[in-house]
């Protein structure tokens, strides 16, 4: 079986300005094949970050995003029937541990339990993912490593890890850049100017500001880049950030005027 | 008189005045002596035949036999009034007078005339003042005791308080709104003159409550979470957020203040030049936090209070421009509320003209465009910004400015009395009492807050703090504020045993209720469809998927399902009138109601348990509004033992019905419960009554209200009704969801039924 390894190599650099050690740290996982586990909220970079680091390592990338349907068959694979009988189809993940790619399972938590175990032979010294249903044992490339991201912002008794999944990982936290470096990277990332993109973030701190007190998550760096392209491409900088910032995160009528306050007190 | 002079003969100076005195034909010294004086006023404002009007109508006043008060206070206040509404206004004013002298209440003429001026300059218009006065009159008329229907007897108690209130009043409420806050006070005080002189002035605790709900603008509490968030979002800086009240000292006015225990705001504000109620709010809530981030406190000892007024002023400014930088945006707000004083609107001969300086400069630091040609201004200004450029400099900085300034500035007149105050109160900013420290004790520390704990005025039962629920006024359509309390408390335990041997009584019943319930237990399990790993076959989708493979289609593998626990979610709670009533003995039996109720409560109780679906179940009484006791007797999280077996062995009935309050109370705790169903269910023998309602019809429509208010927070209300003639009111008040039981020793029977039926 032959699989076309260019489709998941990335071939141009993806923008990624580090906040900290992130990039050595990972490097250093990566040299020993840890598993590493992304933790921050939604939006601030984590999937960027796995991007950039394919990129950088020169490994194609495999990414998965989970969901609650996801069975185990949909990561290691399944057989297919077809008009001679049967016959095997690998899943990513098993895709990812033969020809030594990052496999990278976007929010994790979202899968069920009883999947997620699937990675644990994978994630420890064994490097080996058994496929009871066909009967073989794939032994994981060398160059193989497992990723995943979760959002511990969650904070649902039914969508956490187990503890015996967590503790497999290196894990690397995540936030919002501060400030003059958010800003910095909305404007690399979208080609506005610097003090539009200062304002823009302002905007997203006083909507982080209310996380606890009626937002579940404030207003991502995602949603201030889209505020930027939404502006670069015309619109004016208030209704964009209403449009982009403010009326995606909140239902709520109070929640909302202080958002389009905040809007206005920051763009004279 | 006392004096020998005749004050008819009295020489004015001009011949006209002369000739309009002789016409007055008045003999008291007191309109004499400022007669002239007050005729120059109106001259400049009326034409000819209004001054004779208005000449007519003072000797009028003067010939009612009331003294000289009522003649005085026309002549000292018409002419401003009649600026404001038209001189043409005069004719209404008179026919009230008119009507009072033809009264008893002739001594409130005097009242009326004494606040016409403040009034009328509020409303603002003949039309407004005539509604006032309209007002005035029904007040007059409702409120004066009568014989037989008709012959005026007593004066109306209220008219002179409520005249003397009249200018806080129009200046607070719209004219609608006073016209509901007067109706209140007629319907429920016009038969109790002391109270309602009270009620009139403002006195009572549900006047004001009323005036606050009628008041004109943005109320704090509809905006209190918004301004929370604003807080939060864009200051980081979260506290509590109190509000005080103008409303009731028209001449102190209290200014926005932040102490230790939170930011203190006006309880109402309205939209001024073009800024809505909400960003007032706001931007005083902005120079606040402005204040906590960047001011420090200076000792305030040895400084004149000129002194520290300048410190403040430009303090104030620096957190304004501070804030700018920080939030540009709010930049249109703060300079639409910062007045504007004129350069020579102060002429310093006259006139201490601090204030004025110091808003000018304080408008000239915030809007670059100010036009201010002043040298001293101008300088003081720029090294203001040089102090700012680069930094956010601190409060000593401006403290050395401001000193300097006032050096430089001052002037012999500052100390006049005269003060000038247009234009010059800033009154988005705080009192700035946070700026000062003093080492030794001064006397400016008591003067705030001297606001004393009212005394409670009924000595409240031990136990919970009252809670305080409206009251549906079926008159007005209207919630009375605040008008019951509630008073919960644990029930008095008895002997459990007791409960125990009722149910012995009904084992026959018990064991069949038992039967039916484990029909009635919850089956736990729903099936899931489309899985690949499951518990059985799906044959239809099994087919399907058979069928694709021989067309040669791919398959769609998930062709199993699962069985998933799933269960009742339903929270109830029982409510029990323990009425007076329920002590009777029911018809056709030895048992009293409440005896019949206890046992139907514990068959139910069983039953429930057996469900394991949530239950409480609580009793309520009243006496009169002021004391609605509200009994717990199991709650959500307790088990049905001896405990609670106890509490239920323990009823006992008395007092009155007030169904409302403790629907709402019960309703309250029901909705806070995570279930999918929240039912409350009431037993009662009797339609809502207490002994200080006299319109039955009230207290029905109040319990209607509080049903459509439970079910619009998703709690179904049904009633179960002992009382044979209920079908005239429980269809009113629950709509289709009761149930009138005709005989009564049925009950222990029906109750857990009638449960299982309404669940099923």
């Amino acid at each position: 079986m032959s699989i076309d390894i260019a489709q998941y190599r990335i071939a141009r650099e993806p923008f990624y300005r580090p906040q900290g050690d992130e990039v050595a740290l990972y490097e250093a996982a990566y040299a020993a094949r840890l598993p590493v586990m992304l933790k921050g909220p939604t939006g601030c970079g984590k999937s960027r970050f796995v991007e950039y680091m394919a990129w950088r390592l020169d490994r194609p990338l495999i990414t998965v995003a989970c969901n609650e349907d996801m069975t185990a068959s949909d990561l290691v694979g399944r057989y297919l029937l077809d008009r001679d009988g049967t016959r095997w189809l690998d899943g990513p993940l098993t895709v990812a541990a033969r020809i030594g790619a990052i496999c990278y399972l976007d929010e994790i938590v979202e899968a069920r339990q009883d999947t997620t175990v699937v990675i644990h032979p994978l994630t420890d010294h064994r490097r080996a993912l058994p496929l009871d249903k066909k009967g073989e044992l794939v032994a994981a490339h060398p160059d193989f490593q497992l990723a995943i991201s979760y959002n511990p912002g969650y904070q649902s008794l039914m969508k956490d890890l187990k503890p015996s999944t967590k503790q497999r990982f290196a894990a690397l936290d995540f936030d919002y850049p501060e400030a003059a470096l958010e800003a910095e990277i909305v404007a690399r990332e979208t080609g506005i100017d610097g003090e539009t993109a200062a304002r823009l973030v302002k905007v997203a701190q006083a909507a982080r500001n209310l996380k606890g007190h009626g937002l579940v998550e404030g207003a991502s760096t995602r949603l201030v880049v889209y505020a930027a392209e939404l502006i670069r491409r015309g619109v004016a900088p208030r209704a964009a950030c209403r449009a982009a910032m403010a009326r995606p995160i909140t239902d709520d009528a109070d929640i909302r005027a202080t958002l389009d306050h905040a809007v206005d007190a920051v763009f004279a | 008189m006392g004096r020998s002079e005749d004050a008819r003969q009295r020489a004015m100076r001009h011949p006209q005045a002369q000739a309009w005195w002789r016409q007055m034909d008045c003999g008291f010294t007191q309109v004499a002596d400022v007669f002239e004086e007050c005729l120059y006023e109106a001259l400049s404002a009326f034409t000819r035949a209004e001054m004779e009007a208005f000449v007519a109508a003072a000797r009028e006043l003067a010939h009612l036999g009331r003294g000289p008060e009522p003649v005085l206070a026309f002549l000292e206040g018409w002419p401003s009034a009649a600026a404001a509404v038209g001189a043409a206004a005069l004719d209404d004013v008179m026919s009230l007078v008119r009507a009072q002298q033809a009264s008893p209440n002739g001594s409130a003429i005097a009242p009326l005339l004494q606040t016409l001026a403040a009034v009328a300059r509020r409303l603002g218009s003949r039309e407004q003042l005539a509604g006032y006065l309209e007002l005035a009159r029904e007040l007059m008329a409702r409120t004066t005791d009568s014989l037989h229907g008709r012959q005026a007897m007593t004066a109306s108690a209220g008219l002179p308080a409520f005249f003397g209130q009249a200018p806080q009043l129009v200046e607070q409420l719209p004219l609608a709104g006073l016209r509901q806050w007067v109706e209140y006070g007629l319907r429920h005080y016009a038969r109790q003159p002391q109270q309602q002189a009270d009620y009139f002035d403002l006195k009572l605790a549900d006047s004001r409550a009323v005036m606050q709900r009628e008041r004109r603008g943005t109320l704090l509490a509809d905006v209190e979470r918004q301004l929370d968030c604003t807080l939060r979002a864009l200051w980081r800086d979260p506290q509590p957020i109190i509000p005080y009240s103008n409303a009731y000292h028209a001449l102190r006015q209290i200014t926005p203040y932040h102490d230790s225990l939170g930011a203190r705001l006006p309880d109402a504000l309205e939209a001024r030049d073009g800024v809505a109620a909400i960003d007032r709010y706001r931007a005083t809530l902005a120079h606040m936090a402005g204040h906590r981030r960047w001011s420090r406190p200076l000792i305030a000892d040895n400084w004149s209070p000129f002194q520290r007024l300048a410190v403040e002023f430009l303090e104030d400014a620096r957190i304004d421009c501070l804030l700018l930088r920080e939030y540009p945006g709010l930049a249109p707000t703060l300079l639409a509320l910062h007045p504007r004083p004129r350069e020579d609107a102060c002429d310093p001969e006259t006139t201490s003209c601090l204030r004025h300086r110091l808003a000018m400069l304080s408008r000239a630091c915030l809007d670059a465009a100010h036009g201010y040609r002043d040298a001293a201004l101008n300088e003081t200004v720029a090294a203001f910004h040089a102090a700012l450029t680069g930094g956010a400099a601190d409060t000593a900085r401006m403290a050395e400015l401001a000193l300097a300034w006032v050096a430089r500035t001052r002037r012999p007149s500052d100390q006049l009395p005269r003060i000038h105050f247009d234009d010059t109160v800033i009154d988005y900013r705080d009192d700035n009492r946070a700026l000062w420290a003093f080492i030794e004790e001064g006397d400016e520390e008591e003067a705030f807050d001297t606001r004393k704990q009212a005394a409670e005025e009924t000595p409240a039962p031990a136990g919970l703090p009252p809670r305080h629920y409206p009251e549906w006024d079926r008159a007005t359509q209207s919630y009375r504020p605040d008008w019951v309390s509630l008073y919960e408390a644990l029930h008095p335990a008895g002997e459990a045993a007791a409960i125990d041997r009722l149910l012995a009584r009904h084992a026959v019943l018990a064991r069949r209720l038992t039967r039916l319930l484990d029909l009635h237990k919850p089956q736990n399990t729903q099936r899931i469809r489309h899985r690949e790993d499951g518990a059985e076959l799906d044959l239809d989708t099994a087919i399907r998927s058979l069928a694709d493979l021989r067309c040669g289609l791919t398959p769609d593998p998930r062709i199993n399902f699962d069985q998933r626990a799933s269960g009742r979610s339903i929270a109830v709670l029982l409510l029990l009138d323990l009425s007076e009533s329920l002590g009777q003995a029911a018809a056709g039996g030895g048992q009293t109601l409440l005896q019949l109720s206890q046992e139907a409560v514990a068959l139910l109780a069983l039953a429930i348990e057996g469900l394991r679906d949530p239950f409480a179940i609580a009793g309520f009484h009243s006496n009169t509004r002021h004391e609605v006791r509200y009994l717990h007797i199991k709650g959500f999280s307790e088990r049905w033992d001896d405990t609670v077996k106890g509490r239920l062995a323990a009823l006992q009935a008395g007092w009155s019905t007030r169904m409302g309050a403790a629907l709402r109370h019960a309703g309250a705790a029901l909705a806070q419960r995570p279930a999918d169903k929240r039912l409350l269910l009431l037993l009662t023998d009797g339609e809502p009554a207490d002994v200080d309602v006299e319109d039955g019809q009230h207290l029905h429509a109040d319990a209607k209200k509080a049903v459509s208010e439970l079910a619009s927070q998703g709690v179904d209300t049904f009633c179960l009704s002992l009382d044979p003639q209920a079908d005239d009111y429980v269809r009113d008040i629950f709509g289709g969801r009761h149930l009138v039981l005709d005989r009564v020793a049925q009950l222990p029977e029906k109750l857990p039924l009638l449960y299982l039926a309404l669940t099923r």
